[in-house]
């Protein structure tokens, strides 16, 4: 079976380290604030200025001057720091993020992405996109294997325009773990139940099937 | 007004020589932290074939979604412009053009810009549709594209707190891009929802200090907010 949007984000949280700063995207990235492992503190950080970012307000503590990046009411972790968009972008350029997560169109074996743009569609723009692929080292892509056409999102190379070009070591998908090396594709683990034939059908770009790739847990 | 006080009298007064076809801009991420009735005055002017440069452009009812309905805005200089679809129609249909830029080189534009360096090297962008045509240089094995910085003849912005010299102090995230498009433009225009006297404030607490800022005006703030989100009990 496929993961469903939870499931990818407990599995993406399962990577979350104690003391990790970790900046979150939009949509399932997002949700894995949800699944931070017992004994684990992370700091998020929304790239509109703020490190420390709590849970959604009760209603009597909505306050507009708060928002993440997203554009939701949010709160503030203890320990929270509050600064300029040019002073986020310096810790997220500067390397100083420890994991980045983001959602993605398409990613091809080269590690590159796509994720802002759909010409003729979609042209909403990169908001901090380019800035977040660019400037972290650790980096997961959180994405479907493929459309609901059984298109491939794992391809040989992008097809639409990219976000960043390199950038990508680790893609999770409703399917499967997958590492990026050397130009090829890496199968890590699988979603439960889902078989090896299955994602190696729906993955246009080469992949490196491992003699064991084992199923992914959740607790 | 006289010596250091920057307190001007009137919205009016706050955006006067604002001309058309002139670069303004404005801090603001969403609608949080906007200089929503500087905007407003913007629109009350009917100044046309203006280039704003900001994070976003607003929503179809607020912030600077309102400049689209008289077509005032020819140019959008943004990060992300979902969620309007006035702007989209106009981008469609050629009437607004569009420079998409990152957040983080859209910051730093300013930023440079209101620091006198002309232009800046950054990695965000290399080998995507925004690096195109832009100079490539290697630093340490690593690609970078030159950026060149932006300046404004106008920049509008909203903080917390003033005092009458300009200090400026924000709060919680409504700073964003607020104090470095501040320092960007060469008429710096700031809305704040309070102004206390000189020397009220600890200087340790100002975050942007009054020297980038030309005119101070009080007013009162709607801020509507994008996506209520909140949990139960």
């Amino acid at each position: 079976m496929a993961l469903t949007r939870e499931q990818l984000a407990q599995r993406v949280a399962q990577e979350f380290q104690d003391g990790y700063y970790i900046n979150l995207g939009i949509g399932i990235p997002t949700l894995a604030a949800n699944y931070i492992p017992e004994g684990v503190e992370v700091m998020l950080q929304s790239e509109n200025g703020l490190l420390g970012m709590g849970p959604f307000p009760r209603e009597d503590e909505v306050d507009p001057d708060l928002i993440n990046a997203g554009k939701q009411t949010v709160t503030m972790a203890r320990g929270a720091a509050l600064f300029s968009s040019a002073d986020s972008f310096a810790m997220i350029r500067g390397g100083h993020v420890d994991l980045t997560v983001l959602g993605a169109f398409e990613v091809d074996c080269q590690g590159n992405i796509a994720s802002y743009m759909i010409p003729g569609k979609l042209i909403k723009g990169m908001g901090g996109a380019m800035d977040l692929v660019a400037g972290a080292d650790n980096i997961i892509v959180t994405m479907t294997h493929a459309s609901k056409h059984g298109e491939s999102k794992l391809l040989r190379e992008c097809t639409l325009p990219l976000t960043g070009r390199g950038c990508i070591k680790r893609v999770l998908t409703d399917l499967a773990l997958v590492d990026i090396e050397d130009g090829r594709f890496i199968l890590r683990e699988r979603a439960p139940g889902v078989s090896v034939e299955e994602i190696a059908r729906l993955t246009a770009g080469e992949l490196v099937i491992p003699e064991v790739v084992p199923e992914m847990t959740f607790r | 007004m006289s010596g250091f006080d920057k307190v001007v009298g009137s919205y009016e007064e706050a955006m006067a020589g604002l001309e058309d076809n002139m670069t303004v801009i404005a801090g603001g991420f969403g609608l949080c932290g906007i200089p929503e009735n500087l905007i407003k005055e913007i629109r009350r002017r009917g100044t046309r074939g203006l280039t704003m440069v900001s994070n976003n452009c607003g929503t179809d009812k607020y912030g600077l979604g309102i400049l689209l309905v008289d077509k005032q805005i020819r140019k959008m200089v943004a990060s992300y412009v979902g969620e309007n679809a006035l702007f989209e129609a106009q981008m469609m249909s050629g009437e607004l053009e569009v420079e998409l830029t990152p957040q983080g080189t859209l910051a730093e534009k300013m930023r440079a810009g209101g620091a006198g360096i002309p232009a800046f090297y950054t990695a965000t962008g290399y080998g995507t549709p925004v690096g195109e045509g832009k100079e490539v240089r290697e630093f340490n094995g690593r690609h970078y594209i030159l950026e060149e910085a932006i300046q404004g003849d106008f920049s509008i912005a909203k903080a917390w707190k003033a005092d009458r010299f300009g200090n400026l102090v924000f709060r919680k995230t409504a700073r964003n891009f607020n104090p470095m498009a501040v320092t960007a433009g060469r008429i710096a225009v700031v809305e704040v929802e309070e102004i206390v006297e000189v020397g009220a404030l600890d200087p340790d607490e100002i975050h942007l200090p009054g020297i980038y800022v030309n005119r101070l005006i009080q007013g009162t703030f709607e801020k509507n907010i994008e996506q209520r989100t909140v949990r139960s009990a």
